[in-house]
Order: structure tokens, then C-alpha cells, then sequence
């Protein structure tokens, strides 16, 4: 079983995910530290981009401080080794493209290996593209976690799920991340589409933010996925977010169902 | 040998876009296929041209500026005489009719110096569709005329504010909501760059310049010019001039770029010169960057040109020689501007104004019997304004 697989036995997951180097990267470590010890099963940690095309404005916004904290590649994978000091917490990346092409394929997911970050999600490398990544990510013993979203039909489904080890990231509705107070889409019927093709565990983000959306959707699929209202948290109290994350955590994780 | 996938031109070109977008981006391939095979849709996609926007456009002798700078034949292809102003309705024209064959009923585009976004909101108007386009904070003040001329056609236009509200921030823009709103919006692309297959289907759609201009400068002259000259923001003017003369290995094909305030200098949007391949806006090709592949800001006096990538299909013929790429400063551009206004009462496009700019470079050095083609990609008046400002002139405007 693969790293991110065990991340889902037996539990529903809470995955986080945290902007690197926001608010500055010694705070950001201790951010990522906190919401391990509150309960979450993953970090995803986001390597911030000029042009964030699938990000609403939350995240926009925690980008534009990481990169005031001056942000780079090099910094974030710093940052990865100091937070491996402390906690042996599963991690991915979460980043577009160009970054990664640019470090070069190959160095990057040696770079992962090293420091045990267990994959990437790279929301501008669809199925079309991802053969020039993915095999290249498999063999340092990385996963690229994909997307299905509400438009994707079953056919296209059975293709992005194929040869997926890791974890399948379900988008509740469309557009870019961001809290949302109703979420319409029926993941009942696209989580059992899914589950058609594969037996690789699903998580559900995009929009999802209060405990009884985390209950709603863990009941559903195999984990949840929370941004925006992590790095809404991290916003407004800086350096005293610690705190506020693991109480916020603690809440997500005690509505998810067993 | 490795299969070849659809939308790529060499290494360059491909489908990078969020998992969002890719099913409505697959089914607008697919309708593309379908339509450009089909002679009604083109039979009707021709009245447009011809009845709407006024084509075909002319191919212009410049003589007096052909006899002052005392060598190569100049020939103006006049896109700055379409309805709209310029080039950019070619292509709307195209996809509108398009989008309206897909049962949509709204469309969103962005738009730099305004010309993508007036000829959107236009088509817009014609075809009754709702129409929403995206522009940078720094454009909308910039070009403020085209911003009343969109809102006057019927069309909302977003000031963007993220990034340096530029064109760039623009495109992001108009990206995220057409993965909020696929089932009834179709995104207009404005330029040969974005996801396979913009940049395929826009070229084609601009490509009807180069089969004008070259069956054009046949029957004047019988014979092809030694050399095609069009400027190159992301492109869609230049491959549009080029297409027709790809396969005429004589035919020398040059993008002029914006160089802004040097090409050396952080100042500039020239692409080609500064820039290295990369993954943006839904396809690889070359962007300016920095080394971790940061988007970098850029600039230039043309709003349209001020663009840190170009589409794919000019990356595939630079690096296969059979393009060149020039780049052209703010002060040669505005100095060109002036120039074929007096020479040939033409107010042109400051975006055009880059390839003047080179054509009076190239032209003395030519034969008198050789033969230039510059396209017009567009018409001046948007940026008499700024033009006045950059020449110190308070005009109130």
C-alpha cells in the first residue's frame, strides 16, 4: 500500500492544505505542525504561483504574502526539510505546472522523494498532458493526484482514474477555490461514478469550510479537503494561527463520520 | 516515431488547463472538427466577412513611402478598414458563429487594447448573445474610449485588478469564469494561444489575410514579396498574415515584438528575444519568466503587444528558422506611428506601428523590385490619446 493510500484505511481523512511561506516560512512550518498535531492526516502545501488560474482570491491573496516573504521553489522544499524535523505527517504538493517543469521533472520528484513528500496535484496537467509527467513521478515513488470535476463524464472518469495510486481529488462544483455556503452538485452520483473504475480512495474539496459540509461530504467519499477556510484562518491571525488551526481542525475532524 | 498529438505544433502547443475546463474545451474541439468541414458553416461565416465586417481588405501600394525610403515596394494589407478597426473581428466572427452552432448564449473574452473586446462585444450585439469582457485596470484607463465603445454595444466590461492589471490578468480572469459557467458561455480567445484548439482555430480564422494578400499581390504585381511583416503580441495578426505564405520558402516571415523601453531592459514584452519555453495559459511555448518559472510582469506602449507569451505556432516556426522575430521599442514604434501618418494618411494601430517601425528599417535595404507586405493589423484613433501624452501634449482628452 502506498503512503497516501494508508492516509484513508480505516478513517475518513481531513486532508489541509496550507499556502507555503504565508504568512513568512517559519510561522508557515509551525502552521503545518499544528494541524498534524490537531488531526490532519495530510498537508497539501501549495508552492505559490504568479497566476494561480484555478484559485480564488483567498488563496490569490495568501500567494502574494508567501511571495512578500520571499517565496521560491528552493525555499519551499527548505521549508519541507524543516517541517520533516518535527513531524512525519503525509504530505503533497500542490502546485501548476510550469514551476515543476522548470525545477525539471525529474529533479523535482527526487527532491520529493528525499523528503518524503508523497506526490503533487498539479490542477493545469489534465489527462492529456500528465504521460509527461506521471511516469517520471512513479518512478521516484511519487504520486500525481488528479481531478474529477461535475463536467467530467463517466468515460473520461475511467480514463483519469486508470493507473492512479494515491488518491483521487472529487471538485464539488465548478470554478476556483473558495468557501461556498451551498454546494449543488450531486457527489453522491459522481463519487459512485468513480468508484465504477477504481477502487483508489476519493477526497471532496473546493468550497468546503463548515463542520456539517465536512459530515455531509465524508459520508460520501473517503476523505475532505480543506483550503480557502485554513488559509482564511492563517490570514487573519498570522502568527497567532496555531492556535485557531488546531480548534478549527479538531472541529472539522470530530463532525467527519467514522 | 512518437505520435504526433493533436494541437501541437513541434514540442509547443498542448492542452494545459484545470480538469474543469477540459470536457467543455474537448467538446469545442470536436464542434470545431465538425464545422470548419462544413460548407454551409463556412458559406455563412463568408457573408459575415464579406457582408458584416467588410471583407476582402485591401492591399494598399504605399508609394510615397515606398519612393522616400528608396528600396523595397511597400504593401499595406489594410485590416485596419474592418469593421471594428481591426484583425480581431476575423476571427470573432468565427467563433461566434461557432459558439452559436453549440447552443451558447453568452460569451465572455478578454481583451488588452480593447480592439478583441469591441469586436467580441459587436458580434455580440449582432448575434444577440450576452457578452462580458475581461480587461486589466491598467488597459481600461489606457484605452477608456474602447472601455465606452463596449459599454455603448451592449457588453460588461471587468476591470481587473489582480496581478498588474494587465493583459495577462486578464486572460486569468476570463479563465476562471468560464470554469465557473461552461453550459451556456463560450470563451472567445482573441489570440493564437491558450488550450488546443485555440490556437489552431484562430489561426485559421485569421488566416484569410494571407489568402487575401497573397492571391492580392499576385494579380497587382505577379509575383510574392520577398518579405511578410506584421507585429506579434500573442500573435494572431502575424500568423494570420504568414499562414498563405508558409509553404513559399522565399517569402521572408518577420514578427516584430515589443521591445518597450529596450529589449535589455526590464521594460520590454519581447518574448521571442527574452522569454524561454515554458507552461502557461493552457499551452507550452515561450513566456517570460523568471528562473523558478514565475510569470514575469512586462510591459509596452501597446496595450495589445503587453503579453509575457506568444502562441505556440510562432515558437515552432522561430525554431525551425522558417520565422524571424524583431524586437521594436516604444520610441521606433511611436516614431513609426507619426511617420506613416504623414507619409500616408494613415492613423494606424500603435500595435501595427511595431511592424512600421521594422518595415522602415528593411526597406532601404531591399531591391526596388523586391516587395514588402506589412499588415495593418489595426487603426490608430484608440490611441491618438496616448500618443499626445507620450509627446508631453495635453489634449483634455
Amino acid at each position: 500500500m502506498t503512503k497516501l493510500k494508508e492516509v484513508f484505511a480505516n478513517k475518513k481523512a481531513f486532508i489541509a492544505f496550507v499556502v507555503a511561506g504565508d504568512p513568512d516560512f517559519a510561522a508557515c512550518a509551525d502552521n503545518i505542525v499544528a494541524l498534524a498535531e490537531a488531526g490532519a492526516d495530510l498537508v497539501e502545501i501549495g508552492i505559490p504561483f504568479s497566476d494561480p488560474v484555478a484559485d480564488g482570491p483567498v488563496i490569490q491573496a495568501a500567494d502574494l504574502r508567501a511571495f512578500a516573504a520571499g517565496s521560491t521553489t528552493e525555499k519551499v522544499f527548505e521549508l519541507v526539510a524543516a517541517v520533516r524535523q518535527r513531524t512525519q505527517v503525509p504530505l503533497v504538493f500542490l502546485t501548476y505546472c510550469n514551476l515543476v517543469y522548470q525545477y525539471g521533472y525529474a529533479d523535482f520528484f527526487t527532491r520529493c522523494a528525499k523528503l518524503d513528500v508523497a506526490g503533487a496535484i498539479i490542477p493545469d496537467l489534465p489527462l492529456e498532458e500528465r504521460d509527461e509527467v506521471k511516469p517520471v513521478a512513479e518512478a521516484h515513488g511519487c504520486q500525481i493526484i488528479p481531478l474529477v470535476t461535475p463536467t467530467t463524464p463517466p468515460e473520461r472518469i475511467a480514463k483519469i482514474v486508470a493507473g492512479v495510486d494515491g488518491f483521487i481529488y472529487v471538485v464539488s462544483s465548478m470554478g476556483i477555490t473558495g468557501t461556498r455556503d451551498t454546494i449543488n452538485t450531486d457527489l453522491g452520483q459522481l463519487v459512485a461514478n468513480i468508484r465504477q473504475y477504481t477502487t483508489t480512495p476519493t477526497a471532496i474539496g473546493f468550497g468546503i469550510h463548515t463542520p456539517e459540509q465536512a459530515a455531509q461530504m465524508g459520508a460520501v467519499a473517503d476523505g475532505v479537503i480543506v483550503g480557502s477556510a485554513i488559509v482564511d484562518i492563517i490570514g487573519q491571525y498570522g502568527h497567532d494561527a496555531p492556535a485557531h488551526l488546531q480548534t478549527y481542525v479538531k472541529a472539522m475532524r470530530a463532525a467527519l463520520p467514522d | 516515431m512518437q505520435k504526433i498529438k493533436p494541437g501541437r505544433f513541434g514540442d509547443f502547443g498542448g492542452q494545459y488547463i484545470p480538469e474543469t475546463l477540459m470536457t467543455e474545451v474537448n467538446r469545442l474541439a470536436a464542434a470545431y472538427e465538425h464545422y470548419k468541414n462544413d460548407p454551409a458553416f463556412q458559406a455563412e461565416l463568408t457573408t459575415l466577412l464579406n457582408d458584416y465586417a467588410g471583407r476582402p481588405s485591401r492591399l494598399y501600394y504605399a508609394k510615397r513611402m515606398s519612393q522616400d525610403l528608396g528600396g523595397a515596394q511597400i504593401y499595406f494589407k489594410r485590416e485596419d478598414l474592418n469593421h471594428t478597426g481591426s484583425h480581431k473581428i476575423n476571427n470573432v466572427l468565427g467563433q461566434m458563429l461557432l459558439a452559436q452552432k453549440m447552443g451558447k448564449t453568452r460569451v465572455i473574452a478578454e481583451t488588452g487594447a480593447g480592439q478583441h473586446g469591441v469586436a467580441t462585444a459587436t458580434v455580440a450585439a449582432l448575434m444577440g448573445m450576452e457578452c462580458e469582457v475581461f480587461m486589466g485596470k491598467v488597459d481600461t484607463e489606457r484605452q477608456a474610449l474602447n472601455v465606452y465603445r463596449m459599454e455603448l454595444l451592449g457588453a460588461k466590461v471587468h476591470a481587473i485588478t489582480t496581478g498588474s492589471g494587465v493583459l495577462k490578468d486578464a486572460v486569468n480572469a476570463a479563465m476562471q469564469e468560464w470554469a465557473s459557467r461552461v453550459d451556456d458561455t463560450h470563451y472567445v480567445i482573441g489570440s493564437t494561444m491558450g488550450p488546443h484548439p485555440f490556437p489552431t482555430m484562430v489561426r485559421d480564422f485569421q488566416s484569410v489575410i494571407s489568402r487575401e494578400a497573397r492571391a492580392q499581390i499576385l494579380e497587382a504585381t505577379g509575383k510574392l514579396p520577398a518579405a511578410v511583416v506584421a507585429c506579434v503580441g500573442g500573435g494572431s495578426n502575424a500568423i494570420g498574415a504568414f499562414y498563405n505564405f508558409i509553404n513559399d520558402k522565399d517569402v521572408r516571415l518577420i514578427g516584430c515584438e515589443a521591445a518597450g523601453k529596450g529589449v535589455n531592459t526590464e521594460q520590454q514584452a519581447a518574448t521571442m528575444e527574452r522569454g524561454r519555453t515554458g507552461i502557461f495559459h493552457g499551452m507550452k511555448s515561450r513566456f517570460i519568466q523568471n528562473d523558478d518559472g514565475q510569470i514575469a510582469p512586462v510591459y509596452s506602449i501597446s496595450a495589445g503587444l503587453d503579453y509575457p507569451g506568444i502562441g505556440p505556432e510562432h515558437v515552432h516556426l522561430a525554431e525551425t528558422g522558417r520565422a524571424e522575430y524583431v524586437g521594436i521599442t516604444d520610441d521606433e514604434a511611436v516614431d513609426a506611428f507619426e511617420f506613416i501618418a504623414k507619409e500616408e494618411g494613415i492613423i494606424c494601430a500603435i500595435e501595427s506601428a511595431h511592424a512600421v517601425a521594422y518595415v522602415q528599417k528593411l526597406a532601404p535595404q531591399m531591391a526596388k523590385d523586391q516587395i514588402i507586405i506589412c499588415n495593418l493589423s489595426g487603426r490608430g484613433d484608440k490611441d491618438v490619446a496616448a500618443i499626445a501624452r507620450y509627446r508631453g501634449v495635453d489634449i483634455h482628452d
